[in-house]
């Protein structure tokens, strides 16, 4: 594959990787101003203000950057896992966890914070890893395909911690009339990057988390197994890689960087607490922009700032065109289904350029004793 | 007293177990043919959207002339032609298009609730759109009057018969027809099936959208024969539950309804304790009583089936059936404390036994070997 793509011109391969994604929005674009045009708002008014909400101003900027920050460490997370030919749905699940072991230590821990901070970040990484490696273990040892289990995962942890930040619940704040834990301690909270802003220095995390995993992945022996046994798993039962310990490590991963995501939601936005409704969404995100990044980490970055515009933006959309945010759903699906489907994109602009050959993973493998 | 209970929680179980049936049925038909489904949640979800859209506005149109009967049928139509459009969307990018069947799904899945809660911020909320009703309960006569059974089995809604008909209906097509015989070669070896002259294509997308028609009905009754109305995302994963039962049940329709009537007694189970009048300790003492009690009677028949003469094999057997018996009739003579679950531990039943079920049995049991693969022409 690899040889095939070096003998292609590199500004063509820049070309490909670029356009098809961006004719696959602007054809997602067109479908969804249809959409709204038959609820009764105009199009360009919600897109454009769907832009000043984005980019406006710094503060606009500074939401659109805070907003991508977790959708890059969930997209990662989600990107790994197809890479080792998992599909990671419970992303969601992932992140509520991670946040509500952030909370646990960030509120009850006492320690300066040189040490609290990390020691936050790790009690988030390992409750994500733990909740992910759990569907990694029942994969590899009984073969439950890791869609259903971690959606099934997602629903659990909503429910359990739905009723810890309830009424009585162990984790609920006595004083508060809402669903919501204690604020984290002074020292458990992540510095600004630019004071008097909300701009936390997680945006930095994220980055240099895309370099680490397109490192891991590409430049590793352990990168290297991982796409082996996503590419093909019986190949990778051949070449001794231990499949089975794989599974659950890159589960384990990509849930580490799920609830990572939430710790830095949780350590970095004010009132730094969890609240019902908090991050709602990420994980299905994260899905959807782990596969408009082809799945490779520095994709990630640009598709998780395209999402995380859109969500920045979403709320001056709601206010000055009364197009509700669930239109940023929309788009999304039809963006994820025209990468997906790239053919349709290709068919009606007449792109000639034979896309490099991706390295394809089955997601559907394991289905039961499905493909082999 | 405990019979009572139980008659009640096993009618509120099939109520509960009929849109995980459906749901069921429409991975059946794929996955027997090769196309894996997970989009099986947003196609539900959507159907349920149009079904009550469609007899309400229908309702709303006429002025209400038509009987509510009626406005109820017309969502019906809608919901299962909006099934059946969803399903053929999902052909067409995962047998045409030959994207992968899983990320197919997952687009739908957004789609579904992008384009519902959509509607229902822009237009159901602001309008007040009020649901027309739900189909009435028709008691089947003479049937409904045999004790225990008739009030369980035969005084229900019209889409709960309809279901059981419809899984009858599919396990004979499945494994008893021609048609079944060539969706179950496209699905298992699709190269040999077309070696003998069976379209693969044509196939497997005749099945996605007859498939995408149960998820049509499967959204639909939950509307019309639960609340009424459409309320956002309320198919809260029984799209995936009803995966789950279709492997549960091995990809049959039988097993899909019986693993079904499980997940639909877990839930009527947290439904019920909810209540808040029954001794909750006690009532899972009884109900894992009446488990060991089924599982025994389940291997039984099994054994027996197999023609088992080893007299060693029944007493494992033996002994869970005296077990579960002892507790359900112990359980009247000892006194339980009173602790009451939270209402969030009971409605994780369904998503526990979810896992549960993946993890003890898929291994022995194997799916259609093709699910998944796009069929290549040689």
């Amino acid at each position: 594959m690899d040889n095939q793509l070096n003998k292609l011109n590199p500004i063509k391969i820049i070309y490909i990787s670029v356009i098809v994604p961006i004719l696959a929005i602007f054809t997602a674009l067109i479908i969804s101003s249809v959409v709204i045009i038959l609820s009764g708002s105009n199009p360009l008014i919600a897109y454009s203000a769907l832009a000043e909400g984005a980019f406006g101003n710094l503060n606009n900027w500074i939401e659109t950057i805070l907003k991508t920050t977790p959708l890059i460490i969930g997209g990662l997370g989600v990107a790994l896992a197809f890479r080792g030919g998992l599909f990671n749905i419970g992303v969601e699940g992932q992140i509520f966890v991670g946040s509500i072991a952030t909370v646990i230590i960030g509120t009850t821990l006492k320690a300066p914070a040189i040490i609290h901070i990390p020691l936050t970040l790790l009690a988030g990484v390992l409750a994500g890893a733990v909740w992910a490696a759990i569907p990694g273990y029942l994969k590899a040892r009984f073969g439950a395909h890791e869609v259903i289990t971690t959606i099934m995962t997602n629903y659990i942890a909503t429910r359990i911690i739905t009723w810890s930040i309830g009424v009585n619940g162990p984790l609920r704040k006595t004083t508060s009339f809402v669903p919501e834990t204690n604020s984290l301690l002074d020292t458990a909270r992540l510095p600004l990057m630019i004071s008097d802003t909300r701009l936390h220095i997680g945006i930095v995390i994220a980055l240099i988390l895309a370099i680490v995993v397109y490192i891991l992945l590409f430049r590793t022996t352990l990168g290297i197994e991982i796409r082996t046994v996503g590419l093909n798993i019986n190949a990778a039962k051949y070449c001794g890689i231990k499949v089975n310990r794989n599974i659950v490590l890159i589960m384990a991963i990509s849930g580490g960087l799920a609830g990572l995501a939430g710790a830095i939601q949780v350590m970095g936005l004010s009132p730094y607490n969890f609240t019902a409704g908090f991050n709602v969404g990420y994980g299905f995100d994260s899905l959807a922009v782990a596969v408009l990044g082809n799945i490779n980490p520095i994709g990630v970055v640009f598709s998780a700032f395209l999402f995380g515009a859109m969500d920045a933006g979403a709320r001056l959309m709601q206010l000055r065109a009364k197009v509700p945010v669930d239109m940023i759903t929309i788009l999304q699906g039809l963006i994820l289904m025209f990468v997906a489907a790239n053919q349709i994109i290709r068919g009606i602009y007449r792109i000639q350029i034979q896309d490099k050959k991706a390295d394809k993973v089955n997601l559907s493998q394991g289905w039961g004793g499905g493909s082999k | 007293m405990e019979i009572n209970l139980i008659i009640g929680l096993s009618t509120l179980a099939i109520i509960k177990a009929a849109p995980l049936v459906f749901g069921a049925l429409c991975g059946l038909l794929g996955e027997r043919s090769g196309v894996i489904n997970i989009g099986i949640e947003g196609m539900m979800l959507i159907s349920a959207f149009t079904t009550f859209l469609g007899s309400a506005l229908f309702n709303q149109w006429t002025g209400g002339i038509f009987p509510t009967n009626l406005s109820l049928l017309v969502g019906l139509f809608c919901g299962i032609a909006s099934g059946a459009l969803i399903a053929a969307l999902h052909a067409v990018l995962s047998i045409h298009y030959k994207i992968d069947q899983v990320i197919s799904g997952t687009v739908i899945n957004l789609l579904a609730v992008g384009i519902t809660n959509y509607v229902a911020n822009v237009y159901i909320d602001p309008t007040h759109l009020s649901g027309v009703g739900v189909f009435p309960t028709i008691p089947i006569p003479i049937l409904s009057d045999i004790p225990i059974i008739g009030p369980i089995l035969f005084s229900h809604q019209p889409m709960i018969y309809l279901m059981f008909i419809l899984v009858i209906f599919m396990q004979y097509l499945v494994f008893n027809t021609p048609m079944g015989l060539r969706m179950r070669s496209v699905g298992e070896h699709p190269r040999s099936a077309d070696t003998v002259g069976i379209d693969v294509n044509r196939t497997r997308y005749i099945n996605v959208i007859l498939g995408g028609i149960f998820a049509g009905l499967g959204g639909a009754i939950m509307v019309l024969e639960s609340v009424g109305r459409f309320q956002k995302l309320m198919t809260s994963g029984r799209g995936f539950i009803a995966l789950a039962a279709l492997i549960f049940g091995r990809w049959t329709s039988n097993g899909a309804l019986g693993s079904a009537l499980l997940f639909g007694f877990s839930e009527a189970l947290g439904v019920r304790l909810q209540f808040g009048d029954l001794n909750h300790i006690k009532v899972i003492v009884i109900v894992s009583g009446l488990a060991l009690l089924g599982l025994g009677l389940f291997l039984l028949i099994k054994k027996i089936k197999e023609k088992e003469i080893n007299i060693k094999k029944y007493i494992t057997i033996l002994i869970l059936i005296v077990l579960g018996f002892t507790i359900m009739v112990g359980s009247n003579y000892i006194k339980f404390p009173s602790i009451s679950i939270p209402i969030e531990f009971l409605g994780l039943l369904p998503y526990i036994l979810t896992i549960f079920v993946l993890t003890g049995f898929v291994r022995r049991a194997k799916g259609p070997a093709a699910a998944g693969i796009p069929y290549e022409k040689q």
